[in-house]
């Protein structure tokens, strides 16, 4: 915990001159981190001239920041009208079923965590995921079967 | 040396095109053969993707769609020299979805190395810069509305009228805001135009910034395009180490300053003044207007805040001319329009043409009909705010006052189709779930209509008094369409009741009960 302070304070000072500075910190904190915990929301509140319920809402307020980390791998999958009219509600079942979880939840073995998106921009190519930062058009539930798979072996 | 293009767009490479890229590369290497792979952006044929090229003498030739088992062949073949396989397509320009279309903001999409400056230059990047460089401000905002050019996302504003604005609000620090936070399910052209020709971009939001005396720009880029945000970034980089951007434009006294902004994941951010909240770093919460943007808008400040592909379509027109541009286009829908084919379609993907082109041609010359070869039996038009169409309605012209007559609305040009196997009445209630999901919460017909809204559709959908909750329905939606603040709980009805008036019998009623 002392380590990752340091490293939201490192964060910090390089961010906190920059026009409009809140996003962007935050972003930093949790592409390092893989989340934003909350006992960093006093640091940045005093930083940059906020109240900590200022820093609270924001961080909760985008569906993209996390205030626990995730799994080790994020599977998304998109839900937006194009992935529906290709049939993302059956692979939204059968993921969730192979897994034994529903969104915003984390297998437990805490390697996956399944989270909803709207829209990826892949909607010529429906039904699309994203796993961690790899994009996939045009997946059967087998496909993301056999991904996952791969996913879940490859855990430290 | 032979040289290969293999796209870089996010779609392509969602296919296989960094797998397919990298056997390439080996297998020329193992072949002993010196090889010049360009990561392109896309042509817009997805159902292609990966479509690889190659450069001949008489041309690009393009294969597709490529898998890695089938590069060795493609070597085997000759493909190198444009070799018959079985991938063969022939000249990519001759192809009939490419030959047909009226590329003006995507001329260059698909055919040069994206973050490339000396790719874009060679094909006349920069000249619109150049001219507007040496243009009084009034001149350059005057090109921009003789054009006719309109606000590519849902209020089809004219882009002029809202730059004269800012030209004539006086202050000491003005900003251009390029609003890439564009979610609509069925949209990808803003991802595309980043991905694959990224200095368009920068070059109009600099042309933007010399018209209306603004010197610092932002790029307010989802989250969820992290291809397009790297692709942007490696372009500004150039075009600041060039002199494109900076102090002192190419020797001008025009100074502008851009950078990249990520979002967040909240959708209701792709209003331009939720947008402005988040880049202040706060809550991306809907402000009241007046005051607009173009007076009150960043920090304060006057603000141009456009869309991806409004911008992307300046160069052009100050390359070419008010008039070039105006030419296409019918009524007061001047230009072109890049069109999106998405959803249950044979061959999806990006196609721009003049505005007046029908949605028939589209679904069937263009997209080959649905995907799984059944009727289509609804598209939804402009984002998941936009109206369902039902096929009486397909051969309505893309055009802003056309589609306004239908009650629907053609946003951003993208276009979802749906088969016969759709529920609408399952999707009108994913309507209200999506706006329950994303408000922003400021108002209460958007945060709690939604939600009640959800809940009268489940009694629907189970059976439950139909007649009753459907006009329980129809008033929910009066009071969203008249008392939400902004666009997105205000058309949240367009999909709910379009869905209701076309489809009535997905929802337990007849066609007759509906007129009654």
């Amino acid at each position: 915990m002392h380590d990752q302070m340091a490293r939201i304070q490192s964060h910090i000072e390089s961010h906190q001159h920059m026009a409009g500075a809140l996003m962007p910190l935050l972003h930093a904190i949790q592409d390092d981190l893989s989340y934003i915990p909350e006992e960093c929301y006093g640091l940045i509140a005093k930083a940059l001239n906020l109240s900590v319920a200022e820093v609270h809402g924001v961080v909760t307020f985008y569906h993209h920041f996390r205030t626990r980390p995730p799994g080790r791998h994020v599977l998304q999958v998109c839900r937006a009208e194009s992935c529906q009219a290709m049939g993302c509600g059956a692979l939204e079942s059968h993921v969730k079923s192979s897994l034994g979880i529903d969104y915003h939840e984390t297998t437990s073995d805490g390697s996956i965590t399944l989270e909803p998106v709207y829209c990826l921009g892949n909607c010529a190519c429906s039904p699309a995921i994203m796993l961690d930062d790899e994009i996939y058009g045009r997946v059967s539930p087998q496909q993301v079967e056999s991904l996952l798979a791969s996913a879940r072996r490859d855990n430290p | 040396m032979n040289t290969v293009y293999i796209p870089r767009d996010s779609s392509a490479i969602s296919l296989g095109a960094n797998l397919v890229a990298a056997a390439i590369a080996k297998e020329a290497e193992s072949r002993n053969i010196p090889l010049n792979i360009i990561r392109n952006g896309s042509r817009g044929m997805f159902w292609l993707e990966p479509l690889v090229e190659v450069a001949t003498s008489v041309g690009r030739i393009a294969y597709g769609p490529v898998t890695t088992d089938q590069v060795a062949s493609l070597f085997d073949a000759g493909f190198l020299d444009g070799g018959q396989h079985a991938l063969s397509l022939g000249p990519t320009e001759e192809l009939p979805w490419m030959k047909h279309q009226e590329r003006l903001t995507f001329a260059r999409v698909g055919i040069t190395d994206p973050v490339s400056l000396q790719d874009y230059l060679a094909h006349d990047g920069y000249k619109g810069l150049r001219n507007a460089i040496d243009m009084a401000p009034q001149d350059i905002v005057q090109q921009v509305t003789d054009s006719g050019l309109r606000g590519r996302g849902g209020a089809a504003f004219p882009t002029g009228i809202k730059w004269k604005t800012v030209l004539e609000a006086p202050a000491e620090q003005k900003y251009v805001v390029c609003n890439a936070d564009e979610g609509d399910s069925g949209t990808f052209s803003d991802r595309m135009i980043m991905e694959g020709d990224p200095f368009v971009l920068i070059e109009g939001m600099t042309i933007a910034g010399i018209a209306v005396g603004a010197t610092q720009g932002y790029i307010y880029v989802r989250s969820e395009y992290p291809h397009s945000i790297a692709a942007l970034n490696l372009a500004i980089k150039s075009a600041y180490e060039a002199g494109y951007l900076g102090r002192g434009i190419l020797g001008s006294r025009h100074d502008f300053y851009l950078e990249v902004r990520r979002a967040a994941g909240a959708y209701v951010c792709g209003e331009e003044t939720a947008l402005l909240e988040s880049l202040e770093g706060k809550r991306g919460l809907v402000r009241f207007k007046p005051p607009l943007p173009a007076i009150s808008g960043l920090f304060g400040k006057p603000t141009v805040i456009n869309n991806v592909i409004s911008l992307a379509s300046v160069p052009i027109i100050l390359d070419k001319g008010s008039v070039y541009y105006r030419d296409y286009g019918m009524g007061r829908s001047r230009g072109t329009l890049p069109i999106q084919l998405a959803g249950n379609i044979k061959h999806g993907g990006l196609v721009e043409k003049a505005f007046g082109v029908t949605l028939r041609e589209l679904l069937y010359d263009y997209g080959g009909g649905s995907a799984s070869g059944r009727p289509i039996k609804a598209v939804q038009v402009g984002g998941p705010l936009g109206a369902y169409l039902p096929e009486s309605q397909f051969d309505t012209p893309l055009d802003y006052e056309e589609f306004g007559k239908l009650w629907a609305v053609l946003g951003h040009g993208g276009i979802v189709a749906f088969d016969d196997t759709v529920d609408m009445a399952h999707m009108a209630r994913y309507a209200f779930e999506f706006c329950a999901v994303e408000s922003c919460g400021k108002c209460t017909p958007c945060r709690i209509g939604s939600t009640r809204g959800v809940e009268v559709m489940d009694k629907i959908i189970a059976g439950t008094d139909p007649a009753k909750h459907i006009a329980l329905v129809r008033d929910l939606g009066d009071t969203m369409l008249n008392g939400s603040l902004c666009a997105l709980g205000g058309m949240t009805p367009y999909p709910v009741l379009s869905a209701l008036n076309h489809f009535p019998e997905d929802f337990g009623i007849s066609k007759k009960e509906q007129a009654a």
